[in-house]
Order: structure tokens, then C-alpha cells, then sequence
């Protein structure tokens, strides 16, 4: 699989190691791909994120974590404003994608989400073909050339390790997969505009172990190319996967640092709580 | 008497009283049907499908040009009532909440509950007098307005049935609101809403009042859409009130001819969905 990596389209900007230390989840601007300052979040006139501040490296796998209803997803859903979509919510302060606030009034929020891709929950395929769903993207986009889009689609299923189930029914429709499968190619869809962060919203809650599995493997294979943020529900999958994870938890960030930190070594009590299972 | 019993005693009836219900529902479609094939068999034959009336006295004959004007008349209406419902179905179902969205879908729904007789009043207002003439255009405008309200709400509920999940992906890879719509939401419900089409063509396909001063009817084989236009409840209206006793025969023939139309757009209607839902799901 790892053969396949190595092709990824457009360069990308060569970067140093990631730094080690932090402090409150900063780490310094040059770091950062993802720079995230005193952010809230409204729905109408409930406040559900407050003072959100942190840094998300880049090229590695990030994972917020915290109990239901703590504010990852809406957090995770305001970093390509999916939120948008949702009537009277609206978020305040500073989301920064390579140094530009998403929230600035003149950012263009369709080239934003192309640029910022997420997989969701629940595997959302169209009711198309394979190929034409991970062709779509592109299409919207105006490619119409049938060989781009071919070696594209091709392209995108083995970077998500699909490819060689369904290479021989491209054709076929996408309902027809099975659940950790239509997980991947939807996941294959989001690659095939070629972004370069992707937003997670716990992508394997709802597959199986073996699918979960998979899914996770592509994880970690696919943070040499993006910058990942996941949120899960599953404290040992944001072990298994992240390089950092944030403890979120009524709105709030509690704590953010090196994965193995958080679970080892935390610093706050209520941190410790949440890893150990003691709540939540 | 033990509770068990009496359980199964009031099952027992309340099962009895279902099946008399649903025979009860079931037996007009039947004896129509039965009634409607005995009466007009005898004038159904090749030269009905093939000929034109024949003059008064003389047997024989059929009702090729009501046929043919029939299907035209439907076909108009659905010309002129797709577009716009559907539209309109969309626009309920994006905007749900505006208050234009609710004097439309209010709008529909008093559109569909006037009686059809007056949507021939209206239509023939305002295609007929302006035109000086009966004319299949004003009946298929007479039906097409018939068809709307059917045809806008079937549309909305349709799209809302959508799960939110297929606009958000849409959206996430940097679809417009509108581009969603058009290549993720609509396609998605496209099996229902060609139902909610065929049923409401159907529906309209049998209509009489309507068409009596719009379309009127012609007794000779004409496709000219500005003239007046023959068609089967208009003919098995006209026939029936007759005193002859073979155009009583032929009336039965159409009534029988109208029913299989109907019947055959609802079949058609399953299979579009069946064949549309395989390549949804898979």
C-alpha cells in the first residue's frame, strides 16, 4: 500500500519535525497548520464552544476527544464552517488555515471546503456509481476530461486502499458496498479533490472491528500527505492513531498536548478521569 | 372467561372486521372492472383502436382520434405541470420555513381542493375566450393545473426524505447549495418524484369536467394542439347520454380503454421506481 503514497500529486511545502513542547496546546505560529484563537460557537443563543485556542500541526493526526454533546464535532464542523449550513449558529473569533481566517468575511467558503475535506459519521454515498462518486468532486469543479477523472478515481481509491475491491465494478452502485467499505470511499472521495487537511467526525463509530481497522491503517498512512483532525468517541483509537489529542469537555478545552502525554501523564484531573474511565 | 381467551376472542373479531373493511374497499374496484369489460367487450375490437366515429346509424366504427387525443391532452398537461411543480416541490423543500414557502404550499393545497369543473371555468377564461376557440392547449392547461398542487407537494416530501448526510458530503466537497441540489438531492428522489408524476397523470388522465369547455371535442381525427381535441371521458361522456344503443356499447369499450390507460401508468410508475431504487441501492 505504502507503494502508492509516494506519487501525491503537488508538492508540498518541506517542514521540520514537529516541536515537542507546548504550552496550553501552542505550539509556535511556524508549527501550525491550523491555528485556532479564542474561537466560540452559538447555536441561536446557546453557547456550546468557548475560548477554543490551539495549534494543529502539520501533517499529523490530531484527535479531539471528550464525552457526547462536549463540542468536538461542532468544532471539527467549524474548520470547513459546515456549520454554516445550519440556521441562526455562527461562530466568533479566529480559525487560521495557512495563515488566513476562515471567518473573515470575504473567504470563500466553497474553496475552503475543497481545500479543508471531511468524512463523517455515517458514510454518505450518493446514490451513483463508484466512479461517479469520487468523480464528483471533480466534476463540480469543471473537470471533464474522462481520462484525468479515470486516473484520478484510480488515484484516490488506492491512496484509500479500496482500489483492489472494487476495481472491476467501478460501475456499480455505491449502496451496494458494504459499511466500512462506502466509509472508505467516501473517504476516497474527499482525497480525490486533492485537499490538504482532513476533518474527521468519527469516521469508524459505526463499522465494525475489522473495518475499523482498516480505516485506521488509512489513517496513519495518510498523515504523511495531510493534516488529519479526528474526533472520536473511542479514547483507544485516538491512542492508537493521533500523534495529539484535546480533551474537550462542556465547550471547553481542557487540556491538548502529545497523545502519549494525555494518556500517560496528564495534567489535569479531569483529564485523567475521562482516559481512565472514570466518567464519560 | 379467562383473560387469555377473551384476548383471543376480541383478536379474532378485530381480524374478521379488517378483512370485511378491506373486502368492502376492494369489491367496487372489482365490479367496476367486471361490469365495465361484460358491457363494453362487444365493442372492443381491432376497428375500435383503428377507426374513426362513425355517423349516427351507421354500427361499427371506434375512437381512434379520442385515443390519440387523450394520450396528447396528458402529455400537454405534464408539458405544463412538471416544470413548474417540480420547481416548486424543490423550493418547498430548500426553503421550508420562509413565509413564501408556506403561502405556496398553502396556495397548493387549495389548488388541489377545487372542485375540477372550475379549474375548466378558469382555464377556459383564460386560453379559450382570449383564442375565440376550443382548443387542446386550454385542456391540457385545464389538466396541467390539476396536476400542479399533486405534483408539488409529492416533489417536496420526496426531497425531504433525502437524508441530510447526502447534502453535507455534497457541500464538503465544495458543492454549491444549488449544484447539491441538482446533482446529489434531486437525483436521489428522482425515483419517487416520476411516481408522484405517473400517479398524478393518471389521476388527471381520467378527468371529464375540465375538458368540456376547453378541449371540447372533435369527431374527426385531427393533432392540430389549436384546434379541438377528441378525448375518451369526453366521448364516453358524450356517447353515453346518447339514445344508441352502439354508442352506449362504445362508451363502455372507452370507460373499459380509460381504466387500462390508468392501470398501465401505475404499472409503469412501480416499474420506473423498481428499476430507479436497483441502481440506488444496489
Amino acid at each position: 500500500m505504502t507503494t502508492f503514497l509516494i506519487d501525491t500529486g503537488t508538492p508540498r511545502r518541506i517542514k521540520a519535525p514537529v516541536m515537542q513542547t507546548q504550552i496550553n496546546g501552542m505550539a509556535s505560529p511556524a508549527e501550525a497548520r491550523i491555528r485556532v484563537r479564542h474561537f466560540d460557537f452559538f447555536y441561536a443563543d446557546a453557547k456550546v464552544l468557548h475560548g477554543i485556542t490551539m495549534d494543529i500541526p502539520d501533517r499529523q493526526v490530531t484527535a479531539l476527544i471528550g464525552p457526547s454533546g462536549c463540542g468536538k464535532s461542532t468544532f471539527v464542523r467549524s474548520m470547513n464552517r459546515m456549520n454554516d449550513i445550519i440556521p441562526d449558529a455562527h461562530g466568533e473569533g479566529v480559525i487560521e488555515i495557512d495563515g488566513r481566517n476562515i471567518y473573515d468575511g470575504g473567504t470563500d467558503v466553497v474553496e475552503l471546503r475543497r481545500r479543508v475535506g471531511m468524512v463523517f459519521q455515517k458514510s454518505n454515498p450518493f446514490p451513483k456509481s463508484i466512479f461517479e462518486n469520487i468523480a464528483y468532486g471533480l466534476k463540480i469543479g469543471g473537470v471533464r476530461n474522462r481520462r484525468q477523472l479515470s486516473e484520478t478515481v484510480e488515484k484516490s481509491l488506492r491512496r484509500a486502499a479500496l482500489w483492489d475491491e472494487v476495481k472491476d465494478r467501478l460501475n456499480d452502485s455505491a449502496m451496494a458496498l458494504s459499511g466500512g467499505q462506502q466509509q472508505r470511499l467516501c473517504i476516497a472521495r474527499a482525497l480525490a479533490v486533492d485537499p490538504e487537511i482532513l476533518l474527521m467526525d468519527e469516521p469508524a463509530s459505526a463499522l465494525d472491528p475489522i473495518a475499523t481497522t482498516k480505516i485506521e491503517e488509512l489513517i496513519w498512512e495518510l498523515k504523511e500527505n495531510y493534516t488529519i483532525v479526528i474526533v472520536t468517541h473511542n479514547m483507544q483509537q485516538a491512542a492508537r492513531v493521533s500523534d495529539r489529542t484535546a480533551f474537550f469537555m462542556l465547550g471547553r478545552l481542557v487540556e491538548y498536548g502529545e497523545t502519549n502525554t494525555i494518556f500517560m501523564n496528564p495534567r489535569e484531573k479531569m483529564t485523567e478521569d475521562y482516559v481512565t474511565g472514570r466518567f464519560g | 372467561m379467562r383473560y387469555a381467551t377473551r384476548r383471543k376472542i376480541v383478536s379474532r373479531v378485530a381480524e374478521a372486521l379488517c378483512a370485511v373493511a378491506v373486502l368492502l374497499a376492494l369489491l367496487p374496484l372489482v365490479l367496476i372492472l367486471f361490469y365495465v369489460l361484460k358491457e363494453g367487450a362487444g365493442a372492443l375490437n381491432l376497428a375500435f383502436f383503428t377507426q374513426m366515429p362513425k355517423p349516427v346509424g351507421e354500427t361499427g366504427g371506434g375512437m381512434a382520434n379520442a385515443i390519440v387525443g387523450t394520450l396528447i391532452l396528458i402529455g400537454l398537461a405534464g408539458v405544463f405541470a412538471v416544470p413548474i411543480g417540480c420547481l416548486c416541490g424543490i423550493h418547498l423543500a430548500e426553503y421550508p420555513e420562509t413565509r413564501f414557502s408556506s403561502v405556496v404550499r398553502f396556495a397548493a393545497d387549495v389548488l388541489n381542493g377545487v372542485p375540477s369543473i372550475v379549474v375548466g371555468i378558469f382555464a377556459y377564461g383564460l386560453v379559450v375566450l382570449p383564442f375565440k376557440r376550443f382548443s387542446a392547449i386550454a385542456g391540457g392547461v385545464a389538466l396541467g393545473l390539476l396536476m400542479i398542487p399533486i405534483v408539488v407537494r409529492m416533489t417536496e416530501e420526496l426531497l425531504r426524505l433525502v437524508p441530510s448526510g447526502l447534502r453535507e458530503g455534497a457541500l464538503a466537497l465544495g458543492a454549491t447549495r444549488g449544484r447539491a441540489v441538482f446533482t446529489v438531492i434531486v437525483p436521489a428522489a428522482l425515483p419517487g418524484i416520476l411516481t408522484g408524476i405517473l400517479v398524478a397523470l393518471a389521476r388527471v388522465a381520467g378527468e371529464t369536467a375540465p375538458l368540456l369547455f376547453t378541449s371540447f371535442n372533435n369527431r374527426f381525427w385531427s393533432l392540430d394542439v389549436t384546434q379541438p381535441m377528441a378525448s375518451l371521458t369526453v366521448q364516453v361522456f358524450t356517447y353515453a347520454i346518447s339514445p344508441y344503443d352502439d354508442w352506449h356499447r362504445q362508451a363502455w369499450a372507452g370507460a373499459f380503454l380509460l381504466v387500462m390507460i390508468i392501470l398501465a401508468l401505475s404499472i409503469m410508475a412501480r416499474l420506473a421506481v423498481r428499476r430507479l431504487e436497483r441502481m440506488n441501492r444496489g
